[in-house]
């Protein structure tokens, strides 16, 4: 059990969890200015209730001044406190400033988020607000590994950003191009294959971003991605030899991504039919339903 | 490998589903227990669902599948790794009247030493007033401010009033004395988190206080109007400032980790539920002394006598004492 913290750059740190059965996932920990963003929203949403409170006190001031005073005052500091455990215990981790930035609130080591952790990480405001606007925990996050505030560590919690995945639109990138590639099945079929999703990133974001790149730079770039992928998988040199490296780098992305071939095609069909509801606010896909194409723009 | 995605979606899309309606049911009722079977099986999913996770790891092209099946292995992972004991279905009466007690009496060290730092905070506060009482001045804060004068004149005063004192304000007064205290509390036991000495640091400042106005007003010959009026709401209030203070040093002691083999993360993992169950216990104790100090303490010697409510305050404070040394023992055993 345990997490392991990868990335020197604190800011864009994440957390890995490794399981026993050698599968690993992560979790992007959520920058300071993330969290303060989200925090504003909360506060905001803490004013607005107790003035709401406040309201509706005055309204029933038949009550007498004593009683609605004393229910105002009571009112006001369980709300302030109140509002961040029982938000963040009832709606798995997230306030309203989290769910709206995308944060959420996790157990430190992967497992399941306990009601003492979210009630103490809340109370624990009151040592990382000091000595003015949360100073204290926000240098203690900064420092720390996994970017905790003195709430988060004694918690044994950490907060999460989860960002909403967007796939580039390969239809317009890849547009009326003949993919000779796709002649050969078999040999597409092993580039997929021994591809990584890290190489398959790579290479879809250096078509994505061809025109930013100066054009030496790009020739290299181009030609230095062609000769690795040729290592992957060997084509054929009538295929490979007349094929510029970027467009030999454009029929892989098209290989990689788009699958036009009949099995790729009723693959696309089966996951269309499958994710076929509304996308929720929730990035977390947690319910099958919750999946949907995205690239199908 | 993955040759036919349509195909491994199709097939395995069952153990999916199954997996995740059984999260379902365990996340929303944390008392569900699984059968033996169940639990065999959910086992079985786990395992199936990290398979074809691994499998589709390198399928570049299907994120968002990718993303669903790993947030189903963490889900399951929480639930499969989750040593400490599942959250069992407690009643209100039944967490005051049984676990507070328990987890107070299994952290008393920590208490004790709460205890002997206040007291320390009380002979200097005592002292510092009868060498020098000018020092009352410099260290009583603003909220005190109607103990700055003579206590003689101030008794005469209160037990003149033949009125209310506070008049229609009792429940106003009641919830900022508990808003206050709590907040006191709850700051005492964060400062835990400055390896505890801030903790140390509030509980001495409070019994420098309270050592600066009980000898004033000893020394004043007041003593029976002193206990009148502190005993009914000090002995469930001090205790309670005690408890934070306790709570704080726990968590101090965490951090620090003397004599503990265990990494830092895991002691603070170990006494995270029993600290929230300190400062919950002494929210109610807070409550409880509020109402006390706003209805009862600030009526006096006509309205009412003092030996009642000094007779009063030693009841409060003998139950007091038997609910935290013996409440809740015979469960206490087993939990």
């Amino acid at each position: 059990m345990g997490g392991k913290i990868k990335g020197g750059d604190r800011l864009n740190s994440e957390l890995r969890i490794r399981t026993p059965e050698g599968i690993t996932f992560a979790y992007s920990l959520a920058g300071p200015v993330t969290r303060c963003t989200a925090l504003a929203v909360d506060l905001f949403c803490v004013i607005v209730l107790a003035t709401t409170l406040s309201k509706g006190l005055s309204l029933a001031g038949l009550l007498g001044m004593d009683i609605a005073g004393a229910f105002q005052m009571l009112g006001f500091f369980v709300i302030s406190i109140g509002y961040g455990v029982v938000m963040e215990w009832s709606c798995r981790g997230q306030t309203l400033g989290k769910r709206l930035l995308r944060l959420r609130v996790m157990d430190a080591g992967g497992l399941r988020l306990r009601f003492h952790q979210v009630l103490m990480r809340n109370l624990l405001r009151a040592v990382d607000m000091l000595p003015a606007f949360y100073l204290l925990g926000g240098v203690v996050s900064l420092l720390s590994p996994r970017a905790q505030r003195l709430g988060d560590l004694a918690a044994g919690t950490i907060v999460i950003h989860q960002p909403r995945h967007r796939q580039p639109d390969l239809d317009q990138l890849l547009a009326g191009k003949f993919n000779s590639l796709r002649e050969h099945p078999h040999l597409a079929a092993r580039l997929r294959q021994r591809a990584t999703a890290e190489e398959a990133r790579l290479v879809l974001q250096a078509l994505v971003r061809r025109d930013e790149f100066e054009p030496a730079a790009r020739v290299t770039l181009f030609s230095e991605l062609a000769e690795h992928f040729k290592t992957l998988v060997t084509f054929p040199a009538e295929v490979t030899d007349s094929m510029p490296d970027e467009q030999f780098i454009r029929n892989v992305v098209d290989v990689l991504f788009r699958q036009g071939t009949a099995t790729g095609a009723s693959a696309k069909n089966e996951l269309k039919n499958l994710f076929d509801t509304p996308n929720p606010v929730d990035t977390l896909p947690a319910r099958f339903s919750d999946l949907r194409e995205t690239n199908n723009a | 490998m993955i040759i036919d995605l349509a195909r491994f979606i199709a097939t395995e899309r069952p153990s999916w589903e199954e997996l995740e309606q059984m999260l379902d049911v365990m996340e929303r009722s944390p008392t569900h227990r699984l059968t033996f079977d169940a639990a065999k099986q959910f086992h079985f999913l786990y395992q199936k669902v990290s398979a074809d996770l691994a499998r589709i790891a390198t399928f570049a092209s299907e994120p968002d599948l990718l993303r669903y099946l790993e947030s189903l292995t963490a889900r399951a992972y929480a639930e499969i790794h989750e040593t400490r004991q599942r959250g069992r279905q407690t009643t209100f009466m039944r967490w005051l009247g049984s676990d507070f007690p328990v987890v107070f009496r299994r952290h008393f060290q920590a208490f004790l030493l709460s205890v002997l730092v206040t007291l320390v905070g009380v002979g200097f506060g005592g002292m510092a007033v009868g060498l020098d009482p000018e020092a009352k001045e410099a260290v009583l804060p603003a909220m005190f401010a109607n103990h700055l004068g003579d206590p003689a004149k101030r008794v005469a005063e209160e037990e003149k009033a033949t009125k209310d004192r506070l008049g229609g304000s009792h429940a106003s007064f009641a919830s900022a004395l508990m808003v206050n205290n709590i907040k006191v509390s709850i700051l005492t036991l964060a400062l835990g988190m400055t390896f505890g000495f801030g903790t140390l640091v509030s509980l001495f400042y409070n019994g420098v206080i309270l050592g600066l106005v009980a000898v004033d007003y000893i020394r004043a010959g007041q003593t029976v109007f002193l206990l009148g009026w502190l005993l009914p709401h000090g002995v469930i209030e001090i205790p309670a400032i005690l408890i934070a203070g306790q709570a704080g040093l726990m968590l101090g002691k965490a951090l620090i980790g003397w004599g503990d083999r265990f990494p830092m993360q895991m002691r603070l993992r170990a006494i995270g539920a029993d600290l929230m169950t300190l400062i919950g216990g002494v929210a109610v104790m807070l409550v409880w002394a509020g109402l006390i100090e706003s209805f009862l303490s600030q009526h006096h010697q006509p309205v009412i006598p003092y030996w009642a409510k000094i007779t009063f305050g030693m009841a409060e404070l003998g139950a007091l004492i038997w609910f935290l040394g013996w409440a809740g023992k015979s469960k206490g055993a087993t939990a």
